[in-house]
C-alpha cells in the first residue's frame, strides 16, 4: 500500500489541471462558443496565481486572483467573438499567443523566485484513515474543487433548467433566440466559466504542481483539455476518465521507464496520448449518441439582428 | 535599448520583413539566437548573461540584440536569417537544433561570422563552441555514489542524443569510480523544458528509491521534488539553491562570458577563425556551483577531482571503460577521442535500462 500511495498522488497532481481547464471549455463548448485560447487564459492565471501569491504571502489569495485572471482573458474573447463577432478560432489562438506573452512580461520579477505551495487540507479524523483519507483526503482545496466541479456540471447540465437553456443555446441558437433566451448572455456567462476554471487550472500549476513561475510552464495542457472535451464527445464524467487517464499514463510511463522496461521512450512519451484517446473513442463508439452531444452551433458566431 | 532593437527584430520577423540597417553606425553588430526564453533561469538565461557581459565590456563599440523562444527546424533558419539580413556581424546560435539551418544562412551570408554552439558543423565562416559538460557529471558521479544510502540515483534526461548519453555515462564513471555497484535509474521526458513532467518524473524516481536525483532538462522543478521529498539534487545550467537550499549538492553551470568576449574582440582584432572550441573546466567554461548539503570528506573528495580537472591531467572517459552489452570500447590507459564523446550513443556497463534509438 506505502508505495502506491505516492504514485496516486502524483497522478492526482498530474490530472487535476487538465480537468479543471476542460471542465471549464466544456461548458463554453456546450453553449457553442469554440475558445481556443485556453493554452493563454492557462497561463495567465498561473502567472497572476504566482505574483499575488507571492506579494501577499497567501496562496489563496493566489487562487482567486489566477481565476480573476482567466476570467479577465474570458472576457476579452467573449468581447470580440460575442459583439464583434470576430472569428473564433483565430480569436482563440491569438489569446494563446496574447496570453503566452502577456505573462512572460508579467512575471518577469518572479523568476527564479521558489513558490509558497497551497497547504493540503487535513480534515480532522478523516485524513488519517489509511489509504482512502491519505490519498483521497489529503488534498488541497484545488483538487477538492475540481471534482465537485464535474458532478456539479453534470448536475447543472443535464438536470437543471439552467443546464437545458446552454445546451438549447449552443445546438441552435436561433430558436433559443426565438423562444426569448438571451443568445450572448448565455454565451458569455458560459465563456466566463471557462475563462475561471482555465485561470485556476493555470494558478494550479503555479501554486501545487510546480510552486514556482516559469514562461511557458503550461507546456501545452490547454491544448490537451481541448482535445479531452472532445474525446469526450462533451461529456462531464467521460471527461473525467479522460483526464485522469492521461494523468495516469503519463506518471506510470516514467515508472515503467524508472523501472527498465525496454520500450522506446519517444513511445512511452506518446502512451498518454495513445491510451486516452483509444479509450474515450471507445466510450464514445455509439456515432449517433455522440452526434448528439455534439454542439450544432459550436464555433457559429450569433447576430440577434439576423 | 536592447529590448528596443529585440522588439524592432520580433516585429521583423513577425512582419516578414528584413530590418535593412538604414543607420550607418560604427558598432559591431552581434546576434544571438536563443532555443528558450532568456527568463528559463537555465540554459538560455546563462548565453543571455554572458551577451550581457559582452555589451558591457565593449560598451559602444558592440550592440547586441537576441531572438528568444526559437524551436528548431525552419524557424531557427528564419531567426538567423533575420539578423543576418539586419546586418549582424557576429552572430552566436546557440542550441544543437540550429545546427542545419545556421549551416544554410552561413552559406548565403559569406561575410556574416556565425558561431554554433553544440554542434559538430563548420564551414569558412562557421566556427563552433561547446563545454565539456560531462566532466561536471563525472564529479557528480563522484557525490552521488558516496552519499548516497540507496546505491540508486535517477536521471532525467530531455532527449536520448549524445550529449545528454555523455552526461549520463561520465556521471556512471565517476560513480562507479566510488562504488562499482552503483546503480543510475534513468526516465526520459521527451522535451528540454515542462517543469510539471519533469516533476512528475522526479517523483516517479523517488518513489522507486532513488536518494540522488541528475536533470538534463532545464526547469529548477526536480530541484523542488527533490527538497519536497528529503533527497539529494544537481541542478542544471544555474546554482537554483533557492529552490532547494537543503538538497542541491551542487549544479552544473556554463559559463560563456570569456568565450564569447574572446570571439567578439577576435572579429574585431580581424583575426577571426572558423575553429571549434570545446572547453571544460580547464578553461571556466564549465563550472560546478558550490558543494553543499554533503559531509565534508564528500566534499574534500570532489574538490580534489574538481582541482585534477583544472589542471587538465584527468580525462574522465579513460579506459578500461565497457560498453553496456560488456564488449571493451576504450583499453587500459586510452583516453577518449573528441569524435567518439560526439558520437556517442551507447550507454556504458552499469546501466540497467536499453537506451533508446
Amino acid at each position: 500500500m506505502s508505495a502506491l500511495e505516492p504514485i496516486l498522488l502524483t497522478i492526482i497532481t498530474a490530472s487535476t489541471p487538465l480537468l479543471l481547464a476542460a471542465i471549464g471549455e466544456l461548458i463554453t463548448e456546450r453553449s457553442g462558443v469554440l475558445n481556443l485560447g485556453v493554452e493563454g487564459m492557462m497561463i495567465v492565471g498561473a502567472v497572476m496565481g504566482f505574483a499575488i501569491t507571492a506579494m501577499s504571502g497567501s496562496p489563496y489569495l493566489g487562487v482567486v486572483a489566477s481565476m480573476f485572471a482567466g476570467m479577465a482573458m474570458a472576457l476579452l474573447f467573449g468581447f470580440l467573438t460575442l459583439n464583434l463577432m470576430t472569428n473564433q478560432v483565430a480569436t482563440g489562438l491569438a489569446l494563446t499567443i496574447l496570453g503566452l506573452g502577456l505573462s512572460g512580461m508579467l512575471g518577469e520579477a518572479f523568476i527564479g523566485q521558489p513558490g509558497i505551495k497551497l497547504p493540503v487540507l487535513h480534515i480532522p479524523g478523516l485524513s488519517d484513515i489509511p489509504f482512502i483519507g491519505t490519498v483521497l483526503l489529503s488534498q488541497d482545496i484545488l483538487v477538492y474543487i475540481s471534482l465537485a466541479l464535474v458532478a456539479a456540471v453534470y448536475y447543472f447540465l443535464f438536470k437543471t433548467r439552467a443546464g437545458l437553456v446552454i445546451r438549447a443555446v449552443g445546438d441552435n441558437h436561433t430558436s433559443a433566440h426565438a423562444l426569448g433566451y438571451s443568445v450572448l448572455k448565455v454565451r458569455y456567462l458560459a465563456v466566463l466559466f471557462g475563462g475561471a476554471c482555465s485561470g485556476l487550472a493555470g494558478g494550479y500549476l503555479s501554486l501545487v504542481y510546480t510552486p514556482q513561475w516559469v514562461e511557458g510552464m503550461t507546456a501545452g495542457r490547454g491544448w490537451i483539455a481541448l482535445a479531452l472535451v472532445v474525446f469526450a464527445s462533451w461529456r462531464p464524467l467521460r471527461l473525467l476518465v479522460g483526464a485522469y487517464l492521461f494523468g495516469a499514463v503519463s506518471v506510470l510511463q516514467f515508472h515503467a521507464q524508472a523501472a527498465g522496461i525496454g520500450l522506446p521512450s519517444q513511445l512511452m512519451s506518446a502512451l498518454p496520448y495513445l491510451a486516452t484517446i483509444v479509450v474515450l473513442v471507445i466510450i464514445s463508439r455509439n456515432q449517433a449518441v455522440t452526434r448528439a452531444n455534439t454542439p450544432a452551433c459550436l464555433g457559429r458566431p450569433f447576430s440577434p439582428d439576423r | 535599448m536592447r529590448k528596443l532593437s529585440k522588439f524592432l527584430v520580433t516585429a521583423a520577423l513577425a512582419l516578414g520583413l528584413g530590418a535593412g540597417s538604414s543607420v550607418a553606425d560604427e558598432a559591431l553588430k552581434v546576434g544571438f539566437v536563443y532555443v528558450g526564453p532568456v527568463s528559463d533561469h537555465g540554459y538560455s538565461y546563462q548565453h543571455d548573461l554572458a551577451r550581457k557581459a559582452v555589451e558591457a565590456h565593449f560598451g559602444d563599440k558592440v550592440e547586441t540584440t537576441f531572438i528568444e523562444n526559437v524551436p528548431g527546424g525552419a524557424d531557427a533558419e528564419r531567426a538567423v536569417e533575420r539578423l543576418a539580413r539586419s546586418g549582424h556581424d557576429l552572430i552566436f546560435s546557440t542550441s544543437f537544433g540550429f545546427m542545419n539551418p545556421t549551416l544554410k544562412v552561413a552559406k548565403r551570408f559569406p561575410k556574416v561570422k556565425f558561431e554554433h554552439a553544440t554542434g559538430f558543423k563548420r564551414a569558412k565562416n562557421m566556427a563552433t563552441y561547446n563545454g565539456r559538460f560531462y566532466e561536471a557529471r563525472y564529479v557528480m558521479g563522484q557525490i552521488s555514489a558516496k552519499a548516497s544510502e540507496t546505491g540508486t540515483a535517477g536521471y532525467i534526461g530531455a532527449y536520448p542524443i549524445p550529449e545528454v548519453v555523455r552526461g549520463m555515462n561520465a556521471f556512471m564513471l565517476g560513480a562507479q569510480s566510488v562504488n562499482p555497484e552503483f546503480k543510475v535509474k534513468v526516465v526520459w521526458v521527451n522535451s528540454w523544458y515542462d517543469p510539471g513532467r519533469e516533476a512528475d518524473a522526479a517523483k516517479a524516481l523517488v518513489d522507486q528509491g532513488v536518494d540522488v536525483i541528475l536533470q538534463h532538462t532545464d526547469s529548477p522543478a526536480p530541484l523542488q521534488i527533490a527538497q519536497e521529498r528529503g533527497v539529494l539534487a544537481f541542478a542544471q545550467a544555474s546554482d537554483n539553491i533557492k529552490f532547494a537550499e537543503t538538497s542541491q549538492a551542487s549544479a552544473l553551470l556554463n559559463d560563456w562570458t570569456p568565450y564569447y568576449i574572446e570571439r567578439v574582440q577576435a572579429l574585431l582584432d580581424g583575426t577571426w577563425e572558423p575553429t571549434d572550441t570545446w572547453g571544460g573546466i580547464d578553461t571556466g567554461m564549465v563550472k560546478l556551483a558550490p558543494i553543499r548539503n554533503v559531509s565534508d570528506e564528500v566534499k574534500e573528495a570532489a574538490e580534489a577531482t574538481i582541482a585534477k580537472l583544472e589542471s587538465g591531467e584527468f580525462e574522465p572517459f579513460t579506459g578500461p571503460i565497457y560498453k553496456q552489452d560488456g564488449t571493451l570500447f576504450l583499453e587500459e590507459g586510452v583516453t577518449i577521442t573528441d569524435e567518439q564523446l560526439l558520437g556517442m550513443n551507447f550507454f556504458v556497463k552499469g546501466f540497467d535500462a536499453a537506451l533508446p534509438n
